[in-house]
């Protein structure tokens, strides 16, 4: 019953989140309509990066007390991160065609972030490679840390090996050089995103364990 | 410690005793070098600015290759008459194992490393020896940042299905920063110039090389497990 309540504020999230998008954010003086794909983009990023951290923190939960919760909560925060992280990388690719003329660059943030995408997809072949749950839990949970502790180490190398992305608006340092009406839609879909990322979360979690039950 | 240090110790003697008498993997990694030489020159052509253009580069790929092959067989021999129960068994901290097996890889990829450079200085011309100091330091490091990561995940697939297919998949995403900053230090050095140079990049292979290790350390109990 909760889980449902959560899938429908998800879905009314979303749809603010649309309105704000496309009806309160005017459109953008350079880009133009194209610049509203950012609302789409940067809250899968952000979503991303927070299913990766889950993944991290079920890993190490997992090794530590050896409770099988754990690894569920690794494996239902590891595919909607798989998901979101391709969803950032399609939409950037669909906003870098009119913007920078390409569809892909072997710039710092999207190099960074295949890589990323490639550690995960890694990540969720290994689970479909074990059946023995404990095995396979901690088989990916050995995998899913040293993928967490690389994120900074893939991070610094790429940057230091190509600098075309804009820096990071969000999560960089200072604050974001946009007007209000922008980060307010911003904000609205990044809840959104985030709503969505738990329903599926929650959902996730439980079909695994109803699956070691079963 | 030192019963730590020792067991580690026994773990690589065993594995270099082992191959020095079987022969198996090194005698298949120099030819594979060798093979790998002459795909590099089919693709580039004749034209020497070209080979050395994309020297730092072919370096790299030729050793993520080679130890492709090499880590992943680290834990296979271990599957044979039971050992890895042994290895279960053994008393005392099981990083011990992870780090005699680290060892024995790192030795076994300076071998290939070395003869694939001397292959490279043969068959393409080229002279190492005023850069070969600078040039061992950043192959130390970057060997031992993908060993360190290739041993235990070598470890990870040793027991699974479509290994052969898994390991790499899992392998060469995780070692992107040891490879970019890798190559990127060899293109410094191959250039001349000191590796004062490069130091951002040594700097950044160091900590990658500690944090795997450390990983690696500090996981390795609960992969030995099966």
């Amino acid at each position: 019953m909760a889980a449902r309540a959560l899938g429908w504020l998800a879905v009314l999230a979303l749809i603010a989140g649309l309105g704000a998008a496309f009806g309160y954010a005017p459109r953008e003086a350079v880009q133009g309509n194209v610049q509203r794909i950012m609302y789409l983009h940067v809250p899968a990023v952000l979503t991303a990066y927070l299913a990766f951290a889950l993944v991290f923190l079920g890993s190490v939960g997992y090794l530590l007390s050896r409770r099988a919760g754990w690894d569920r909560l690794a494996l239902a925060a590891a595919e909607p991160g798989v998901l979101f992280t391709g969803i950032t990388i399609a939409s950037g690719s669909i906003w870098g065609k009119p913007t920078w003329g390409t569809w892909w660059t072997w710039d710092a943030r999207l190099t960074s972030t295949a890589v990323l995408f490639l550690v995960y997809v890694g990540y969720l072949l290994l689970r479909g490679m074990v059946d023995e749950p404990d095995r396979r839990a901690r088989a990916a949970a050995v995998v899913g840390i040293l993928g967490a502790a690389n994120i900074p180490i893939v991070h610094f190398s790429v940057t230091w090996w190509r600098a075309l992305h804009q820096p990071a608006a969000i999560l960089g340092p200072g604050s974001a050089p946009m007007p209000l009406w922008m980060k307010m839609a911003l904000a609205i879909n990044w809840l959104a995103f985030t709503l969505v990322f738990a329903y599926f979360l929650t959902r996730r979690m439980e079909i695994a364990r109803l699956e070691q039950e079963a | 410690m030192s019963a730590y240090v020792r067991r580690a110790w026994m773990v690589a003697w065993k594995d270099v005793l082992s191959e020095r008498r079987s022969k198996e993997s090194l005698n298949a990694l120099v030819f594979f070098s060798l093979l790998l030489l002459f795909v590099f020159q089919f693709a580039l052509g004749p034209e020497r600015a070209r080979v050395e253009a994309a020297l730092p580069g072919l370096l790299w790929l030729g050793f993520i290759l080679s130890g492709l092959l090499a880590f992943g067989r680290t834990f296979l021999v271990e599957r044979e008459n039971d050992c890895w129960e042994g290895l279960v068994l053994s008393p005392g901290d099981k990083s011990a194992i992870y780090l005699g097996k680290l060892a024995g890889n790192v030795l076994v990829m300076i071998l290939v490393e070395v003869v694939l450079l001397v292959l490279f200085a043969v068959f393409f011309g080229l002279d190492f020896t005023p850069v070969l100091p600078a040039l061992a330091a950043v192959l130390a490091l970057g060997t031992f940042g993908l060993a360190s990561v290739g041993t235990l995940f070598g470890a990870i697939t040793a027991q699974m299905r479509a290994r052969e297919l898994l390991f790499p998949v899992l392998l060469l995403p995780a070692v992107v920063p040891v490879l970019l900053a890798s190559v990127s230090a060899t293109q410094t050095v191959l250039a001349g110039e000191p590796l004062a140079d490069a130091a951002a990049w040594l700097k950044l292979l160091a900590a990658a090389d500690l944090v795997y290790l450390v990983v690696g350390v500090l996981t390795f109990e609960f992969v030995l497990e099966g």
